[in-house]
């Protein structure tokens, strides 16, 4: 019955486990590219990253019948998009051709991962005459050729509810700041009398760093501020003014539901817009997906409201949008660069603007027909005359990140009843600073 | 935290085994040869592994806090600039803007760990001295209060920051709605009361496993004890205290060592609850090296951090056992 | 022993208060997963409008669920097994033989329980990359990779665990089948093993939750076809929406087995622990 079990045996054994593990269970990925394969990384844009694949299939498939060149399609969450990335360009396992948030162009640039667009290359893309300007002027750091150009358009807008307007007596969505807040405070009721507001003027991600950040700069532009001056300039007088008039929405005026200071999946607004507590959210114009997807239409766009007198720029919308990258390491640039000529043809862009609701980046495609509707006019006035890029600097990623939790902090303050001084926004955006600067 | 593993059968040995196997006579039939190098052989997938995935990275961690490793580095990370101290000096002096926040983060998480074990092992105790008398249910509780424990971590914060939530989370609707203790709703995981969440959420999840190791450790004392002294009239209290803490004492000193450490570098509960940036008040070392390492992508700084968390956690270990562990043998 | 009323108290309250503070997360948990997505956006509500099921059904089809249950699987069951083998492989010699350097082995592997997992993150994926050029196997996005590192995290515990059941054992055991010819290897296995198995099993079980909810390197070591249940449940919270019913379904979902065969083996587990570690 006792059977001798030699001891080189189970050391043998046991140092080969590993082995065994390897061969057994090392079903990860493979990238195998082909000679005529490409991988293609995209963003996720519509509702979900199934909906996305099947809205990019048919664009892919006309490349691949142009061409001959097959293309592996992967989407990516945005909450990974930018850790793939980094990883890709650290392992160097990485696609061909990749979509990348245009407010990390800067960032990525510096990595010397990405091909730079210049000459031949930026001809073999269209050439620059091909895109929108304001978008093109995102693909990278100033008096550098770019490592990106624009894929999809995007830009805030004012969206509000005719309903709640008509109920409520305003004819007109506000254009001033002062109309704006006026408006929201008659939108700001107790509908159920129990004494307390259920339905607000405006809905908004204040625990967001990128809503946060973002209107800290459309918002600064307008009081005529900056807020990358050599060096982070977030507590100068006009940005200062900026974020108090932001976080005054809640804390001031209290036409926002101070709940809002939890959100920050970039979600929760919209469905409090959707939900009928709201009755405008400021928003890019890709919220029109996720409403579509809540069955919500009954809503309307505007421009984004400005100083009234204006002291700075008319800025409404830094210049969103997702930008689109060719890897260095690629053994098929010829064919890397002309999917990016494909995707941003304006044949293609007018494909995928209508799917993803995003603006065309190509001039060319607003002229065609099916593009001419009153809110696409809005949004494209808004991006192509009322937009800025967001400071095009490496340490962009970082400066949302550090300055969008200062404002999120400033909103907890006052959601959670809080008096929000001036003096208070400038010790935030002081100490914000200090970071930047002490981890640079 | 080693000195109570000490093997017992061989509380003596630290001279190498001599040619002929273990002298220690009573046993004659030792295989021979083999016997050197077996006890090596079969430590050694263990050892391999320990050296590649836990003392080769943490030494290569060190290294990179002395480099300038960033987003812009990354590419190309063996060849990343030596910086020397400078990741130290920027990071860790308690003037600067980043040194200050790191010290009021260690200060913080160290009242939390302090927290969290405490009411931990108090609710831990508690439980098993209660369960270690006999009455109906008692399995179906003890069943029940392992399931916190046996529930990932992820589904748990999840669970609870549903309900943390402020306008339609169930603890604001127990309090306000139902209750009526409350007239508003306060925020939880927003402002101060998330580092409040953040204790309830990490002893929610941590008492159990105080819970089953004490458990185990009153099981393993003899009844007779308890019957003695009862018969010389001692109350209950001081049976809990004269027999029964003494009693669980070695396992005491590793449990909240082992929860300590633990609680010390919680990363899963923070990141669960809040994302990537918590909330001020409740900002934990872990999460903030985190946020410097993979938000902003300043690893070299990130790297720094971890170091004097790790010299932290030593000098605390050691301390602890010095004055905690029973000095030299570790018998029962 | 003898209870006193006031005893008696104080365990009616301890555990009263304990089940309320454990269960009302639970409630919460089931109840919120069979109600319709309109019960869930606005207020709590303690019963659902309408009990449904329709989350349990549409979970599968909203995130891959089944591809995340299968490599949270594969990954866990292969990290605990082999972390098991491992571990009473490194233990017993801690146990029962005299070896140079056994002081210093057991001290390090203990002592990596105090490394901050956030530490050596970073350093392990850039390793991982550098080994799979060195070695063509594919580290980072591959279960083995994954398999790995959590066998290893699983490791200093198990190991001590063990070490202390073994030393339980009275060697008489083992010493009477060696007289009989069985070899030291031969004795392990069929003496001391069988005895062990409570003892094991608690280390199986602590192996596996320790891999099953394990967050932070899955995050980075993970891709889109390796992703594991602790980062695919994310997807619940898509760019529309957080469907917190079909979430929470699935989270009990994945919990049930874990919590079914915690439940198994619970009372193994107090003994387990009782007769080795905690003594």
């Amino acid at each position: 019955m006792v059977v001798k079990i030699p001891a080189k045996a189970v050391l043998s054994a046991s140092t080969a486990l590993g082995l065994v593990a390897a061969l057994t269970a090392c079903g990860g990925s493979g990238e195998e590219s082909g000679d005529q394969t490409l991988t293609y990384w995209a963003s996720n844009q519509g509702a979900s990253v199934e909906e996305d694949k099947k809205v990019l299939k048919p664009a892919l498939d006309r490349f691949t019948e142009e061409t001959g060149v097959e293309v592996e399609l992967e989407v990516i969450p945005w909450s990974e998009l930018y850790n793939r990335i980094l990883t890709a360009v650290s392992s160097g396992d990485a696609p061909d051709v990749l979509n990348i948030g245009n407010t990390w162009a800067a960032s990525l640039q510096e990595t010397g991962a990405f091909v730079p667009y210049e000459g031949a290359d930026l001809e073999a893309v269209g050439g620059k005459g091909r895109f929108v300007e304001t978008s093109f002027a995102t693909g990278g750091a100033e008096g550098e050729a770019p490592t990106s150009v624009p894929l999809y358009g995007l830009s805030y807008a004012l969206f509000y509810n005719p309903t709640m307007f008509e109920d409520a007596g305003i004819e007109e969505p506000p254009a001033t700041w002062e109309e704006f807040v006026d408006t929201a405070k008659k939108l700001t009721k107790d509908t159920d009398g129990d004494g307390k507001p259920d339905q607000y003027g405006l809905a908004m991600e204040a625990g967001s760093e990128r809503q946060n950040s973002h209107f800290a700069h459309i918002l600064g532009q307008q009081y005529g501020g900056q807020l990358w001056k050599n060096g982070p300039n977030f507590s100068s007088a006009e940005q200062v003014d900026a974020v108090k008039m932001w976080v005054d929405m809640m804390a001031e005026e209290e036409i926002v539901d101070p709940s809002n200071a939890e959100f920050s999946d970039g979600t929760q607004s919209i469905g409090d817009f959707v939900d009928g507590k709201a009755a405008m959210i400021m928003m890019q114009g890709s919220a029109r997906t996720t409403m579509a997807a809540r069955d919500f239409d009954n809503y309307e766009v505007a421009q984004v409201p400005m100083l009234d007198p204006l002291p700075g720029k008319p800025i409404q919308s830094h210049a969103a949008g997702i930008n689109i990258s060719v890897f260095n390491d690629t053994e098929n640039k010829e064919g890397a660069l002309q999917l990016v000529e494909h995707l941003t043809s304006p044949e293609e862009q007018v494909y995928l603007s209508q799917e993803f609701q995003t603006l065309p980046v190509a001039t060319k495609a607003y002229d065609n027909e099916e593009l001419q509707s009153e809110s696409m006019q809005t949004f494209r006035t808004i991006l192509t005359e009322h937009a800025s890029p967001m400071p095009l600097i490496p340490e962009e990623g970082q400066m949302e990140t550090v300055l969008g939790e200062s404002i999120a902090g400033l909103f907890a303050d006052a959601a959670t009843g809080s008096k929000v001084t001036e003096a208070d926004v400038r010790d935030a955006m002081k100490e914000a600073e200090t970071q930047m600067d002490a981890a640079n | 935290m080693s000195t109570t593993e000490e093997p017992r059968s061989g509380a003596a040995e630290e001279d190498p085994p001599t040619e002929a196997g273990p002298a220690s006579g009573s046993r004659r039939r030792r295989p021979r040869r083999p016997g050197v190098l077996l006890p090596y052989g079969m430590v050694l997938p263990a050892a391999v592994l320990e050296l590649l995935i836990h003392i080769i990275p943490m030494i290569l961690g060190i290294y990179i806090a002395f480099t300038s490793l960033t987003q812009l580095t990354i590419r190309n990370w063996t060849s990343a600039p030596f910086v020397g101290l400078e990741n130290f000096v920027r990071g860790l002096d308690p003037s600067g803007a980043l040194g200050s926040a790191l010290f009021q983060s260690l200060f913080r998480t160290a009242l939390y760990t302090a927290l969290v074990v405490g009411l931990s092992w108090v609710l831990g105790m508690a439980a098993a001295v209660s369960l270690n008398t006999k009455f109906r249910g008692r399995g179906v509780l003890r069943t029940l209060f392992l399931v916190p424990y046996a529930l990932p971590v992820y589904v748990a914060a999840i669970i609870w920051a549903f309900m943390f939530n402020h306008r339609d989370g169930m603890i604001n609707r127990l309090l306000v709605q139902d209750l009526g203790l409350l007239d508003d709703r306060p925020f939880w995981l927003i402002g101060e009361n998330a580092f409040w969440v953040l204790v309830v959420v990490s002893v929610w999840r941590l008492w159990p496993f105080a819970f089953l190791m004490l458990l185990a450790a009153l099981q393993s004392i003899p009844e007779d004890m308890y019957e003695a002294a009862a018969i010389d009239g001692a109350s209950t209290w001081k049976r809990f205290t004269g027999i029964t803490m003494p009693m669980v004492r070695p396992a005491n000193a590793v449990v909240l060592l082992v929860m300590g450490l633990w609680t010390f570098n919680e990363f899963n509960i923070p990141f669960l609850l809040f994302g990537d940036t918590s909330p001020d008040s409740a900002r934990l070392i872990s999460p903030l090296i985190y946020e410097h390492s993979f938000v902003n992508w300043n690893f070299g700084l990130g790297a720094a951090m971890s170091v004097l968390l790790l010299v932290a956690l030593i000098i605390a270990s050691a301390v602890y056992v010095r004055m905690v562990l029973p000095k030299g043998s570790s018998n029962d | 022993m003898t209870e006193t009323p006031g005893f008696r108290w104080f365990r009616r309250i301890t555990l009263t208060v304990l089940t309320v503070f454990t269960v009302m997360p639970l409630y919460v948990l089931v109840v919120t997963s069979v109600k319709p997505l309109e019960n869930v956006r606005g207020l709590f509500t303690w019963v659902p409008d309408r009990v449904t099921f329709q989350p349990y059904v549409d979970m599968w089809s909203t995130i891959p669920l089944a591809r995340y249950l299968t490599n949270s699987l594969i990954v866990t069951i292969t990290a605990t097994v082999l972390a098991l083998i491992v571990a009473v492989l490194a233990a017993y010699p801690l146990a029962r033989l005299r070896f140079r350097g056994k002081r210093v082995f057991s001290m390090t592997v203990l002592s990596t329980q105090m490394f901050p997992g956030i530490l050596f993150l970073l350093p392990l994926f850039l390793m991982f990359v550098q080994g799979e050029e060195l070695l063509g196997i594919q580290l980072t996005g591959s279960y083995f990779g994954l398999i790995i590192t959590y066998l290893t995290f699983a490791l200093p515990f198990s190991i001590w665990m063990l070490a202390g059941y073994f030393q339980a054992i009275p060697e008489g055991l083992e010493e009477a089948a060696m007289i009989d010819g069985t070899s030291r290897i031969g004795a392990l296995v069929r003496i001391i093993l069988p005895v062990a198995r409570p003892g094991i099993l608690a280390v199986a079980v602590f192996a596996f939750i320790t891999a099953w909810g394990e967050v932070l390197f899955a995050s980075v070591l993970t891709d889109t076809e390796t992703r594991t249940l602790s980062i695919g449940l994310k997807l619940y919270t898509s760019q529309t929406d957080t469907l917190w019913n079909e979430l929470l379904a699935a989270s009990l979902t994945i919990s049930l087995p874990v919590i079914v065969a915690f439940m198994l083996v619970q009372r193994h587990l107090v003994s387990g622990l009782s007769a080795g570690a905690v003594k």
